[in-house]
């Protein structure tokens, strides 16, 4: 596994995170498994999106530090940074009218100084990942022009040809219906599986995170409830104290993931209300 | 593996999109560049003295007359200079404060860096009593001050451009207040000069102010090329730009810093020309299409624009030199009602 080995590590350690005057997340330690893919789950303002935006360098943090093969991130440069990291945040804006190839040209900024021209190899790249994501038919039109799981394909193609080794997402499945949901996660799984890119995500959806994840890392008032394979760690107990909802937990007949069913009438007081 | 099977095909679809709009830009820039010209040629030949097409190319070669060459270098061409080069740096600022802000209203006019220029310069003239290069100085340093509150005022947001443009407007009222009040304090016959100078006007520009707003626009151009490259990174949101590693809050400052530069260089020699930095970034993007940002085709759009507007202020009222100023805040409103009607709140970027 040659690949995997060569993939850096994303470790989160005595984080402390949040906005002046509330502090989100505190003592948070974390190590992202290189070249698998962890979900983040956990309730409404458990604190999932703000270590994302920490772990991605969006904000830095309080206290602790986030460190890439060991490094401290703050130490490094944002563009070579940006090189090993990419994030698909959760409300990203296009330009009216601007073309689906020139944004996800916009990816390999990264990989160009600033003075530099566009290359043949930024080229190859970004048309492998229009390629890719299905969207070479759809290389000329507006981003504006398309449906929304189209448009985030278009935004996991710009991701794609930043190239980076690790990839972060913060909800990419947010106001899609479910088939489309299914394409986003089946192109991710894809990405993790071929090229062994280490992928994060940040989802609401239990039962698709329980699918999809390799790892699940559950979160609960700025702290991490459990952090391990989906089968380990998915437990009644652990829903009940992550989102304090009353849940049966059963395998899924099809994939033999775990599958979180709510009781009818069992206790789900939203875990931020107490 | 399947990423490379699925990838590049004979003819790259990324380079194809790219030379469209390329060719398209360059199409945009030809004509936009032709009718710089068109108007230019025009603006040397009429007047007082006219000349024909013949005669203004042989005394542009060398070969005219000395009243010829009196009227074209002495008269007409450091005015037309005058209007290229502020029309061009106007043009500039607007695009890059309209980009930066991802809103078609935002512009040095309406956030009150001219309106800080102005205020200094009137109090300078009313006031301490300065002319000429002083009053300049004075009009740069009345931007700078107002900007440096824009970009302290707007420091904390996270995203998007509503509380810089709301306290710019709120500085443009505060700035009409203390122009008006040391209006009313002044003389008559000074008052009558602030006015002149308020209303923008290019009329008796000598050389060397001409090569001063070139050298600072020539010395913007590493910055003005860095945004360009720049912007379309920060346009796609705070949490994008950051993930593909482009600080949002530097690209703030160098934008904002330039298009204040540009501004108050140019406010600083003709006065405070409203809407042409406003109307040239309207006029160029939707030319370009295809999200295109057109700073440099704002630049030759505000030149055309400030040289036909020059034009106008000349020649319009037979016997009558209105300022510029007064032409271009004329076109400028009805441009901005038909920009307000035509867009129908939907965002022009």
């Amino acid at each position: 596994m040659s690949a995997i080995d060569s993939t850096p590590r994303l470790a989160a350690r005595g984080l402390k995170a949040g906005y002046p005057g509330r502090t989100v997340i505190e003592g948070l330690d974390l190590e992202i498994t290189p070249g698998r893919i962890t979900m983040i789950i956990g309730a409404n303002a458990c604190g999932k999106s703000t270590l994302l935006g920490v772990l991605a360098r969006l904000r830095p943090p309080l206290a602790g530090r986030v460190e890439l093969d060991g490094k401290d991130v703050a130490t490094l440069s944002r563009r070579g940074f940006a090189r090993t990291v990419g994030l698909l945040p959760q409300h990203p804006t296009a330009p009216d009218g601007l073309s689906v190839a020139e944004l996800v040209s916009r990816g390999r900024h990264p990989h160009r100084g600033v003075f530099q021209r566009w290359s043949a190899t930024d080229s190859e790249r970004v048309d492998e990942a229009m390629a890719w994501t299905g969207l070479t038919e759809l290389a000329d039109r507006p981003v504006g022009d398309l449906s929304g799981g189209q448009r985030q394909r278009v935004w996991i193609a710009m991701a794609l040809a930043q190239d980076p080794q690790i990839l972060l997402l913060d909800e990419p499945t947010t106001f899609l219906d479910l088939s489309h949901q299914l394409e986003v996660l089946d192109l991710l799984r894809e990405l993790n599986r071929t090229r062994g890119t280490t992928i994060v995500i940040v989802l609401h959806e239990l039962n698709l995170a329980a699918r999809y994840a390799d790892e699940l890392v559950v979160m609960s008032q700025g702290r991490i409830v459990a952090h391990g394979a989906p089968s380990d760690v998915l437990t009644p107990a652990v829903v009940s104290e992550a989102f304090a909802l009353e849940a049966l937990v059963m395998p899924d007949p099809l994939t033999r993931t775990p599958l979180v069913i709510p009781v009818p009438g069992g206790a789900h007081a939203p875990a931020d209300a107490n | 593996m399947s990423v490379q099977e699925a990838a590049v095909a004979p003819g790259s679809a990324v380079e194809a999109v790219r030379s469209r709009t390329h060719r398209r830009g360059v199409l945009v820039l030809a004509i936009v560049a032709g009718v710089t010209l068109v108007l230019a040629g025009v603006a040397l030949s009429i007047g007082d003295y006219p000349l024909s097409p013949e005669q203004l190319w042989r005394t542009l070669w060398g070969g005219g007359g000395r009243i010829e060459d009196y009227v074209v270098f002495r008269v007409r061409m450091p005015r037309l200079a005058m209007a290229l080069v502020v029309g061009a740096a106007l043009g500039i600022a607007g695009a890059l404060l309209q980009s930066l802000l991802r809103n078609p209203l935002a512009s040095p006019d309406l956030l009150g860096i001219s309106g800080g220029s102005s205020v200094a310069a009137v109090f300078a003239l009313l006031v301490l009593g300065t002319t000429g290069p002083l009053l300049a100085l004075a009009a740069f340093g009345g931007g700078l001050v107002i900007a440096i509150l824009l970009l302290a005022a707007g420091r904390a947001q996270i995203d998007g451009g509503y509380r810089l443009i709301l306290a710019g407007i709120g500085i443009s009222f505060l700035c009409i207040a203390v122009v008006d009040f040391l209006l009313v304090r002044a003389k008559v016959e000074q008052a009558q000069m602030a006015v002149v100078w308020l209303t923008g006007s290019l009329s008796s520009t000598p050389w060397w102010q001409v090569a001063t707003v070139a050298a600072v626009l020539a010395a913007s151009v590493p910055a003005i090329v860095a945004s360009a490259r720049w912007l379309p990174l920060a346009q796609l949101g705070h949490a994008t730009a950051n993930g593909l590693g482009v600080r949002t809050g530097a690209v703030r400052y160098v934008a904002v810093g330039t298009a204040v530069l540009l501004t108050a260089t140019s406010c600083a020699f003709v006065g405070p020309i409203s809407f042409v930095a406003l109307c040239a970034p309207a006029i160029a993007r939707p030319l370009l299409g295809r999200g295109a940002l057109g700073i440099g085709t704002s630049a030759l759009v505000g030149a055309s624009l400030l040289t036909a507007a020059d034009l106008v202020a000349q020649y319009a009222l037979p016997g009558t030199q209105l300022p510029v100023g007064v032409v271009t805040g004329a076109l400028g409103a009805a441009f901005l009602l038909w920009l307000l009607a035509a867009s129908k709140g939907r965002q022009l970027l």
